[in-house]
């Protein structure tokens, strides 16, 4: 019952949104996300063999398909980051007025359907759907509320998600013909690389690599992901690359990896590269930045391709470090979106350059600003070292590759790289001198500082205590380890 | 047999309710109501109800799957009438005539869903054919229409003369003379040269009916110089009935002898693809773009005939039904337009948020997102060709091609929702919008349960 009321509650909210009135739109969608949150919390406090946590009716007859929908591992903490996500979005925008609101909020609910239904789906073909659904709804909202060049940004962006996910469908109707049942559930999925040879799988694994890949984003996949964040109206943003981009991580831990392991151990070290060449890269790049929102952009993407590493690293530390990282890198990128929309909001630009000494009018955001960023460059005590080191030492430990000690020092040094952008920034944008635009600089105002500070709370709270999310995913890593593929000694 | 002739009669009473109906309303009211009652006759045919008891010795031959298709055509054609009536009987000064040749051309229709001799097939497609030529040129003062009617004609004869051909050729080589699909089928010359020749040129013909390159250079001239009425009518309706007949008579009569025409049918599918897909990208007007649109859709629907499964079947169908309901909708908003290029749709949302939504949701069915019946649709076409064929690469191919449909079909999404301006406010009817709003209805209902209409297929009716 519980993954029902997770996918109707903001589907129905949606559906009913759009008749709504603007002004009542927007209290509607936070009762709504409330909602949702309330009952994914409900769900993660039930034991896990529940059946109230497993929904499953015939849907296409013809195709064997059925409306197979579960809550576990994985799915549990990344409805979690999600719920959480949704709230906060609504909350720190609040004060932001959006003409025709009540289309803008309707179809924030329906992407946040389409997300749920991902993590829920459990059966290939209902993926799929919700795959497409969380995209056209975002896809709206960008090119509807946007910035200057929104249509052309996030028409890349659909092109890229669209043409990937295409070639995912290839991969999973061929897989649903080599099913023993022709089914799309996932036990047969699970049980379909038995019959399927390995040549098979590696180019089948690509089909379904390039879909993720490109949500992720991984290199060569990730141009359309800065222009998209610029463009995208902040809340949008928030969305984008606090939770849909964990759908590409998502998508290989529980449709790529256990469905098809041979072809995920062939291709682990192929992936691995440019996994860190992307990571590099990628910090190279946001070093050199003057806009704040693609500053993050490209910190997104160094540490997705660290999660990504972690995955064909085949071990239960690594294993571990993506799951509770999707969700701290979640809280963590949302933190720092709200802050530099608090920036833009005030001073009217992102430009590094044209800010600074913001901690002198602004010292509670810069507080927060501190906190967040520390925790964005895996600083002990804050979440995502919890994350970063269970992953490194994945990746250390890993014996699915011959090269995991050039892998663990290579990305590491994203770490420093990492360290020096973000503090970087945040040396010229809140410290030293004041000039003429940020002299007026007023703080963070009451439920600004209050989510801000939820957020800084779950930061410390699961870096000081992971254990409870942690276990969450146990079934999940167990699961992926005991289909994975790691090298015969 | 009770929609091919009562469709017959219908034609008939058309053509001469305009000497005693006059004002061009009751016209149309009328042809609502032929519809209806062809309607019911045809689903009666289903369940058993013949009420015109023909000895055909076997020419034509009745199945579900044939009568199925009459059913989703005739509900398409209502639907067309319904929100189209009263731009069909403006074009001219003879309204009823229009419906009249409607019905011929369903009457044709029908019996290209029920053949069983290539005699049959022959004069279903002339059937077929000779209204449409007629209803191409029915806008008399315009020059364009003209033009698309001659050209239509001569291109039209043209391929006929080539269907004769093959279908001699073929007569020919059947061990004693034949032009029953099951003879040609059973016959020990299949593969000969003589057999062969005529194949090609059946294929050649039919392949021009249902404009799939490289004997496409017809459509966009044609649906362009037509009233756009009669051109959501040629894109949907007859190219449906057409195609229902192509795969007839591939099913029936060269089934075993798939190695001999599938190469062929493999390059006229890449080239219909690859040519439709990419010239639609560089049109100008949404009226253009969409004629090209059609030849890229036939290039999916082609995959029914690489495969001939009973997956194909239920795909074509599935096909056929999602792509008129959409085409047709949109062109009714089309029709309601001044400016037929893409900035004319610019800000639609804004004045028309209904209109727009319906046509975004037509449009997203066309380029086959999920959630719409348009996606199943070509969901069915690929899955039955890996079921066969493991044609990988050619799917691979079209999907490469779906994702470039999106970029055209997009367009107008983009113009309508996120770029500004002042389109000229389409004068449209509540019960108009109500229509649309159940055709999109339709649209999304056969994406989520696609059964609704499969199913059907496999009811045994007594």
């Amino acid at each position: 019952m519980v993954p029902v009321l997770l996918i109707g509650i903001p589907l129905l909210g949606g559906l009913i949104g759009f008749s709504l009135k603007d002004i009542a739109a927007k209290g509607w969608s936070l009762l709504i996300s409330l909602l949702v949150l309330a009952v994914i919390l409900f769900g993660i406090s039930l034991p896990s063999e529940s059946s109230s946590l497993l929904f499953n009716v015939p849907w296409m007859g013809s195709l064997n398909s059925h409306f197979a929908i579960g809550l576990d591992g994985t799915g549990k903490i990344l409805c979690l980051l999600t719920a959480i996500a949704f709230p906060v979005i609504f909350i720190s925008t609040w004060s932001e007025t959006y003409a025709r609101a009540k289309n803008f909020y309707s179809l924030m609910l329906l992407s946040l359907t389409g997300l749920l239904g991902v993590f829920l789906a459990a059966d290939a073909l209902l993926f799929y759907f919700f795959w497409e659904l969380a995209l056209i709804p975002v896809y709206f909202l960008a090119s509807q509320w946007g910035g200057e060049k929104r249509i052309a940004a996030t028409f890349k962006f659909f092109i890229y998600t669209f043409l990937g996910s295409l070639m995912m469908l290839v991969a999973i109707i061929y897989i649903y013909f080599h099913t023993r049942d022709h089914s799309f559930s996932r036990n047969s999925f699970y049980n379909a690389h038995l019959l399927i040879q390995g040549e098979t799988q590696s180019w089948l694994f690509w089909l379904m690599f390039v879909a993720f890949a490109v949500k992720m984003p991984i290199f060569p996949f990730h141009t359309w992901q800065p222009d998209t964040y610029e463009q995208a109206p902040t809340a949008v943003t928030m969305v984008l690359s606090g939770v849909m981009v964990k759908m590409g991580v998502f998508g290989v831990l529980r449709w790529l990896a256990p469905v098809l392991p041979l072809g995920t151990y062939l291709w682990g070290d192929t992936v691995s590269t440019l996994c860190i060449i992307g990571m590099i890269y990628a910090s190279l790049i946001a070093m050199r930045q003057n806009d704040l929102k693609r500053l993050v952009a490209y910190s997104s993407i160094a540490h997705m391709g660290l999660m990504c590493l972690a995955i064909f690293a085949t071990t239960r530390a690594g294993l571990e470090g993506v799951n509770i990282q999707m969700f701290n890198h979640g809280i963590n990128i949302i933190g720092l979106w709200i802050i530099v929309y608090l920036i833009e909001k005030q001073f009217g630009t992102r430009k590094i350059s044209e800010l600074g000494g913001l901690a002198s009018t602004a010292p509670v955001l810069t507080m927060m600003m501190v906190v967040i960023t520390l925790a964005n460059v895996a600083l002990p005590l804050t979440n995502a070292f919890i994350g970063e080191f269970l992953m490194f030492t994945g990746i250390f430990l890993s014996k699915a590759t011959s090269y995991n000690v050039v892998f663990t020092v290579t990305a590491a040094i994203t770490v420093i790289l990492s360290a020096v952008y973000m503090l970087n920034m945040i040396q010229r944008v809140f410290y030293g001198e004041t000039n003429a635009l940020t002299a007026r600089g007023i703080d963070a105002r009451g439920y600004e500082k209050w989510i801000l500070a939820l957020l800084v709370v779950i930061i410390l709270a699961v870096g000081v205590y992971p254990q409870p999310l942690i276990r969450l995913t146990e079934d999940s890593v167990n699961l992926l380890l005991s289909k994975m593929f790691t090298r015969p000694t | 047999m009770n929609s091919i002739i009562l469709s017959a009669v219908l034609g008939v009473i058309m053509m001469f309710s305009g000497l005693f109906l006059k004002k061009s309303s009751s016209i149309h009211v009328l042809a609502i109501l032929g519809m209806i009652l062809l309607l019911v006759v045809a689903i009666q045919d289903m369940s058993g109800m013949h009420y015109f008891p023909v000895e055909t010795h076997n020419m034509l031959y009745f199945d579900v799957f044939g009568l199925l298709v009459n059913c989703t055509i005739f509900s398409c054609t209502l639907a067309y009438f319904m929100l189209n009536a009263r731009d069909i009987t403006s074009v001219g000064h003879n309204p009823g005539e229009y419906f009249a040749l409607i019905f011929f051309v369903l009457c044709g229709i029908s019996i290209a869903t029920s053949f069983n001799s290539l005699l049959m097939l022959f004069l279903s497609i002339e059937i077929i054919s000779i209204p449409l030529y007629i209803l191409t040129g029915s806008d008399k003062r315009n020059l364009k229409s003209n033009e698309a009617s001659l050209k239509y004609f001569l291109m039209g004869a043209f391929s006929t003369g080539l269907m004769l051909l093959g279908i001699a050729f073929i007569y020919g080589a059947t061990d004693r003379g034949s032009f029953f699909l099951e003879d040609i089928a059973s016959s020990r010359s299949m593969g000969s040269a003589m057999m062969t020749t005529g194949l090609i040129l059946l294929l050649c013909s039919l392949a021009f009916k249902v404009s799939a390159a490289p004997f496409h250079f017809w459509t966009p001239d044609v649906y362009d110089g037509a009233p756009t009425v009669f051109t959501s009518f040629m894109a949907t309706i007859v190219k449906a009935g057409l195609f229902i007949a192509f795969i007839r008579l591939f099913k029936d009569a060269f089934g075993d002898a798939k190695g001999v025409w599938q190469p062929f049918m493999i390059i006229i599918t890449v080239a219909t693809l690859f040519i439709g897909n990419i010239t639609a990208v560089f049109q100008q007007s949404v009226k253009r773009m969409l004629a090209y649109s059609s030849i890229a859709q036939v290039g999916f629907m082609l995959f029914a005939l690489l495969s001939l499964n009973s997956l194909a079947q239920e795909g074509i169908l599935l096909y056929i039904t999602v792509y008129s309901i959409s085409t047709i909708g949109l062109f009714a908003v089309l029709t309601r337009m001044k400016d037929l290029s893409f900035e004319g749709f610019n800000g639609l949302a804004n004045k028309e948020p209904l209109l727009a939504a319906t046509a975004a949701i037509f449009l997203l069915s066309l380029a086959g997102i999920p959630l719409t019946g348009g996606f199943l649709a070509k969901y069915y076409m690929i899955a039955s060709v890996m079921q066969t064929n493991h044609l990988l690469w050619l799917v691979i191919f079209a999907l490469l091609c779906a994702a470039v449909s999106v970029y055209y079909y997009f367009r107008v999404i983009q113009a309508m929702y996120f770029k500004d301006g002042d389109p000229q406010s389409p004068a449209v009817t509540p019960a108009f919008k109500i229509l649309l709003v159940i055709l999109a209805g339709a649209v999304i209902l056969l994406g989520i349960a696609p059964q609704l209409l499969t199913d059907r297929l496999y009811i045994i009716y007594i």
